[in-house]
């Protein structure tokens, strides 16, 4: 018989309590009736087929009931429905929006076959600081040849290509790859066939792959683009196929592939390190075995090859784990932040229904007096906040699909994943949670109260409408939790803000202003030859120069903050290269007049000159902190050391720059001249970024810089249009959106918890109309009546900033790493936060304080 | 007269259940479990209400308007304090005439289209 009482759980308690004893009664007899085994077996059976869908549908009744209901209670209060609405949407759809980003970010599996078994692979030379560095290849090919833990290893490179004919000549962003990298993320072609092992051999033909958005761009979406040939940096190669629109890698950015290819050569150099390497775990093989495996790996190939290789070991990590510590700092703050407007909007939602709850006692109490069990109650209060938060989640969801784009920057673009996660089942599934965590979560208390209240007494008492202390109390906590919330997000926007401001405030080493950049990459083996790049620099920049407005030109081989690697060791003059040292440096290759150009201070001797040949002493200009470095306290004109690949003599010292962005510690820097390098020789590094400073606005000054370019090589693409401030600007740009998003998440959760003083004490002047007005009359002056009023709301806020600052400075501990210096406890900080909440507790204060004092003693005892 | 009209028609058709329970109802005021005994009887068998069903199908037709709960009690030998007793009312009657009248309609028209029932 329990059992039958168990089933009978799965009906509501209404009915339950109405006919549960009835059919527990009449299941007895039957049961008793039976004769066999048999029988009581097949009695059961009809038990539960008669109790789960005659429950279910009395579950659907009462549902159906409460939602009539609710709906008639809601609209006959529009004001209350509305405002309930809004606040629940404002909670929902920032949750649901941050969730989405951090899922597509971080939780969602990438967008191939049994992704969950992809790593990447590096070099691990932690002892100079860098535990994730490109690999050699000849460190590649012995990975390959002595792990077992991976069923496939590959590696890439980053390219861009010249692509000419068919229209304009256009510059591309592509990558080289193993002509297995795509088994080893189990891709294949939409059209055409995916690189097999005989296009990587050397000398066999070329070939190149289109993603799908080239195909459409560029070839109109041409079904017999298979088999054409195109001009690939002045070389022809033949499209074999077609990617699918949804296939990106490395990057987003990625628009077709060819193949790399090995000369013997390139295994020699262990230095020269530039592959990117993933691989695929065997099925069953853990991380931890394949890093271990690949640490036996790295040592066998330092003992063979020590001068290289001695302290070089392996990092192994998941390729969906390839997402900088920042970006997912960035992410979990917004998230927090998020969470922080939800339990806002909770409590302010919580505080509403309460004071609803309580005008609307004697209607509960009319309905418990009808026989309304007090489950009843409860579940038809549930259904009503349950009704306003699916109306807010619903509202949410259009919210966070407008919002997500406009945090999208945030998402990295070094994975293979769309900008924007797509508004699919996921994110509606994330919006259904925390509507249902949101409907519950602020209406469960206020239901329990009301029907708590709704005993007979509530009928007698009816207007009167006394407040019980103890839903005072819980109210009030209610509000504190608000301002608490609200003043913590409000420090710590105040926190990144700061941040955002020192960061910008920091020194990048350059001018940037009126700096126009772009980039003519001069394609190789047409360009091998130093002599003639020379030529081609030569020419463009003497016709620039003497454009009107133009201040100086130069050429550069990358940005600073655009490409932040490029860094070679730095070894004593005339002896090799040790790979295993842990000095080291950034090289970059310059036309004269760049330090000038970009407002780089020359500190001693002098610039590169057209005059250093390869003819001439090879010579270097090196930043003051290499200068320090080497020859401390000692003049460094005229010292000698050896860097990429030969010796040369410095013989001018700069400033400073910020290569690898404001936030990180850069590597001291050294500026070789463009014509001492050797023919065919570090060609990753050919000069291809142009700066020129000009008075004359960039717009305006472009086309005659096309022009130019065109005449000296009509073939050359022109990309990368930007200012030099746009550059240093980019370098913030996640910050800067987040400090823009936890902001207006601030600012609403500084609104909510503004509403929710002010509605708290609206609703106690009003409940204590008649007691104000038995004051007044008593002759208590209105000064009186407005401090009692005002001294409530500043309790209230008090309470919430002392909280409130703990919680933000926990916090601000906790983000320290996203501060940049700027100190959790900053004064100035909470000193604003704190006096913003207090002149938000006043002026929430101000009306209900007035309201009070306006009270007609007379008039408020009579209603009596 | 025609208000009632409406609301029988806004009944139809019944569920089985209720016009099952309806049928056993108009002859005497029965608790549940002599309604389910003498549907039981009435179908020879055939028709066998579950508590669950019969329950809810009570607690529906009250909220209907086509039963309701009687106090008045039979001799308390007789009476087991558990049960209730459950009436039909004048709009119950109605509603099951109307259906009889529906359903035979409903035969009448499967007979002209040669689906006559074969007779026993």
């Amino acid at each position: 018989m329990r059992l039958y009482r168990a089933l009978l759980r799965f009906y509501p308690a209404s009915f339950r309590a109405e006919y549960g004893q009835e059919m527990c009664a009449l299941f007895t007899r039957r049961l008793r009736r039976a004769s066999s085994a048999a029988t009581v077996l097949a009695l059961w059976l009809e038990a539960l087929t008669d109790i789960l869908p005659n429950a279910a549908r009395a579950h659907a009744d009462i549902l159906r009931q409460d939602l009539r209901y609710a709906a008639r209670s809601l609209a006959r209060s529009p004001g209350f429905t509305l405002t309930a609405i809004v606040v629940a949407s404002l909670g929902i759809g920032a949750t649901t929006a941050t969730f989405s980003i951090l899922d597509q970010v971080l939780i969602r599996p990438l967008p191939f076959p049994e992704s969950d078994r992809l790593v990447k692979l590096w070099q691990d030379e932690s002892f100079r600081g860098y535990s994730r560095m490109e690999v050699s290849p000849g460190n590649f090919r012995d990975w390959k040849r002595l792990s077992k833990a991976f069923e496939a290893m590959a590696g890439y490179t980053n390219l861009s290509a010249n692509l000419v004919g068919e229209g304009e000549p256009e510059r591309l962003d592509g990558a080289s790859v193993n002509g297995d990298l795509f088994d080893v993320l189990r891709a294949h072609a939409a059209r055409g066939r995916i690189f097999t092992a005989a296009d990587d051999r050397p000398g066999a033909p070329a070939t190149v792959i289109l993603s799908h958005g080239l195909w459409q761009t560029r070839f109109g979406g041409d079904p017999t683009v298979v088999g054409r040939r195109v001009l690939l940096n002045d070389a022809p190669y033949e499209i074999v196929g077609v990617m699918p629109a949804n296939f990106s890698f490395p990057r987003r950015e990625t628009r077709l592939w060819t193949t790399l290819r090995f000369e013997e050569s390139a295994f020699q150099d262990r230095t020269d390190t530039w592959m990117y390497v993933i691989g695929r775990l065997r099925p069953g093989v853990s991380l931890e075995r394949a890093r271990a495996e690949m640490r036996v790996v790295a040592a066998q190939l330092g003992k063979a090859y020590p001068k290289e290789n001695a302290r070089i070991s392996a990092t192994v990590v998941w390729l969906r784990d390839e997402v900088s510590w920042q970006a997912r700092f960035l992410l979990m703050a917004l998230v927090g932040a998020a969470i922080s407007v939800l339990l806002i909007a909770c409590a302010n939602l919580a505080n509403l229904l309460l004071a609803r709850a309580l005008t609307r006692r004697r209607e509960l109490a009319v309905r418990a007096a009808l026989g309304a069990g007090r489950d009843r109650l409860v579940r038809q209060l549930l259904t009503e906040s349950l009704v306003l938060a699916a109306c807010g989640g619903a509202l949410g969801v259009l919210l966070a699909a407008a919002a997500v784009p406009l945090v999208a920057r945030l998402v990295p673009n070094a994975l293979p994943i769309a900008e924007t996660p797509p508004v699919d089942l996921r994110m509606l599934l994330i919006a259904a949670v925390l509507t249902a965590a949101t409907g519950i979560g602020f209406g469960v208390v206020p239901a329990l109260k009301a029907c708590g209240d709704a005993g007979g007494d509530a009928i007698q008492e009816g207007s009167r409408g006394g407040v019980g202390r103890r839903t005072e109390r819980l109210r009030s906590v209610l509000v504190v939790t608000e301002v608490m919330t609200s003043v913590a997000l409000l420090i710590c926007a105040g926190l990144l803000l700061r941040a955002l401001w020192r960061l910008q405030g920091t020194d990048p080493g350059f001018r940037t202003d009126g700096v126009l950049t772009l980039r003519t990459a001069l394609p190789i083996p047409k360009y091998n030859q130093s002599e003639r790049r020379w030529r081609f620099y030569q020419s463009v920049l003497s016709e620039i120069r003497a454009v009107p407005g133009v201040a100086g030109a130069a050429y550069v081989s990358f940005l600073p903050m655009v490409m932040r690697g490029g860094i070679w060791p730095v070894a004593k003059a005339g002896e090799p290269e040790d790979n295993t040292t842990d000095t080291t440096a950034s090289l970059r290759y310059v036309t004269p007049s760049f330090f000038a150009t970009l407002g780089i201070p020359l500190r001693l001797g002098r610039d590169v000159a057209d005059s250093d040949t390869r003819d001439s002493p090879y010579v270097a200009v090196v930043s003051e902190s290499f200068a320090r470095r080497f020859w401390p306290g000692e003049n460094p004109l005229g010292r000698r050391f050896r860097f990429a690949m030969d010796d040369r003599t410095v013989v001018g010292v700069v400033g400073d720059v910020k290569v690898r962005g404001l936030e990180r510690e850069s590597e001291p820097q050294v500026y070789v001249p463009s014509r001492q390098v050797a023919d065919a020789s570090i060609i990753g590094y050919v000069p291809k970024d142009l700066v020129i400073r000009s008075s004359v606005a960039p717009a305006a000054l472009l086309p005659t810089i096309r022009e130019i370019i065109a005449k000296a090589d009509p073939q050359l693409p022109v990309s990368d249009v930007q200012t030099l401030s746009a550059v240093v600007e980019a370098d913030t740009a996640p910050r800067r959106v987040q400090a823009r998003v936890v902001g207006a998440f601030a600012a609403i959760a500084f609104l909510l918890a503004g509403i929710g003083i002010h509605g708290l004490l609206a609703f106690t002047v009003s409940q204590r109309t008649r007691e104000i007005g038995v004051r007044i009359a008593l002759g208590a002056p209105s000064g009186e009546i407005l401090k009692m009023v005002l001294r409530r709301g500043f309790r209230l806020a008090a309470g919430g900033v002392v909280l409130g600052a703990a919680l933000a400075y926990a916090a601000g501990r906790a983000m320290e790493a996203l501060l940049f210096g700027v100190s959790p406890a900053d004064v100035a900080t909470f000193a604003a936060a704190v006096s913003l909440s207090l002149a938000m507790a006043t002026l929430g204060s101000l009306w209900p304080a007035l309201r009070a004092v306006r009270i007609d003693p007379i008039a408020a005892i009579r209603a009596e | 007269m025609t208000r009632d009209r409406a609301d029988v028609d806004s009944l139809l058709p019944l569920a089985p259940a209720a016009f099952h329970i309806l049928m056993a109802l108009s002859e005497e005021d029965r608790h549940g479990y002599a309604i389910l005994q003498d549907v039981a009887a009435r179908t020879h068998g055939q028709v066998k209400l579950g508590p669950g069903t019969l329950y809810r199908s009570i607690q529906r037709m009250l909220e209907q308007g086509l039963i309701v709960e009687i106090q008045e009690r039979p001799a308390p030998e007789l009476d087991d304090e558990r049960r209730r007793y459950y009436r039909i009312t004048p709009l119950g009657a109605s509603a099951a005439r109307a259906e009889a009248r529906r359903l035979a309609e409903l035969v009448k028209l499967a007979r002209a289209s040669g689906f006559a029932p074969r007779s026993a």
